[in-house]
């Protein structure tokens, strides 16, 4: 079974932007819904807020592990850690890349997350499940605000 | 088996290994089989065999059942579905996210 994520997809909009998006704390929170306290640091925490309505109460935290402009971002989260009431600390974190490739029409951006292998596959919380409808509602209403609202 | 139990275990690095895939394989549709029969086809010792047997047991993705003297072993799917759905959740939400993002370097 694969124990990673990738995803590829193609962006109208030059890689400069791309990674202003991704990488720009103000930016990356507007489309990922986080609110975060500062900038992005190679080697430190980045800590905020989920933004999601009905999900305001979750802390948003991650490791910044690499920053080279306009072809790679990446940090380390622990993916989903959506139950206030579990440590999700003691779990190996996973990692997360953002990688940039220029293309005739935009950008390609690759992203990976991998490191589920160390994660304790069941502990996703049974409310998470109960929510999930509920969640990729929350998510597409989203998308059509940022579409509507650029 | 509790809940607290499932949540230790370490199901997506028991899965990482070709051996183990290869006995699971074997064991897929549910039917109960011996170290014997599982070491059959294999260029792997027996004690090769029981210790990555061991590692599935531990992950709760197979169980040993007994049969007189003999230890017999059976899939348990739920760990393994489980955590194909855990998979799922968190590459929809990728898919969101992303598909947020283009929304926003894409506007005009």
């Amino acid at each position: 079974m694969e124990n990673r994520i990738e995803k590829r997809i193609e962006l109208k909009a030059p890689v400069s932007r791309v990674w202003r998006a991704l990488t720009d704390y103000r930016e990356f929170g507007e489309w990922f819904r986080v609110k975060l306290d500062g900038p992005f640091v190679t080697g430190e925490i980045s800590r905020g807020y989920i933004t999601w309505p009905g999900y305001e109460h979750l802390k948003w935290e991650a490791v910044v592990q690499k920053m080279e402009p306009e072809r790679l971002f990446s940090f380390t989260w622990h993916p989903y850690s959506i139950d206030p009431a579990v440590d999700y600390s003691k779990e190996t974190p996973t990692l997360v890349e953002f990688r940039l490739e220029k293309t005739e029409s935009g950008t390609l951006l690759l992203l990976t997350e991998s490191g589920f292998e160390n994660l304790p596959a069941h502990r996703l919380p049974e409310a998470f499940l109960r929510n999930d409808g509920g969640w990729t509602q929350q998510m597409k209403n989203i998308e059509i605000h940022v579409t509507q609202n650029p | 088996m509790s809940r607290k139990t499932l949540s230790q275990a370490p199901v997506f690095r028991a899965l990482g290994d070709e051996t183990r895939l290869t006995l699971l394989a074997k064991l897929c549709c549910g039917e109960p089989y011996s170290i014997t029969r599982l070491t059959e086809g294999s260029k792997l010792t027996r004690q090769a065999i029981t210790k990555h047997l061991r590692v599935l047991e531990r992950a709760e993705i197979v169980r040993r059942v007994h049969a007189g003297r003999e230890s017999l072993y059976q899939l348990d799917p739920t760990p393994i579905n489980e955590a194909k759905r855990y998979l799922d959740v968190v590459s929809e939400q990728w898919d969101q996210a992303l598909s947020s993002l283009r929304a926003f370097v894409e506007a005009p």
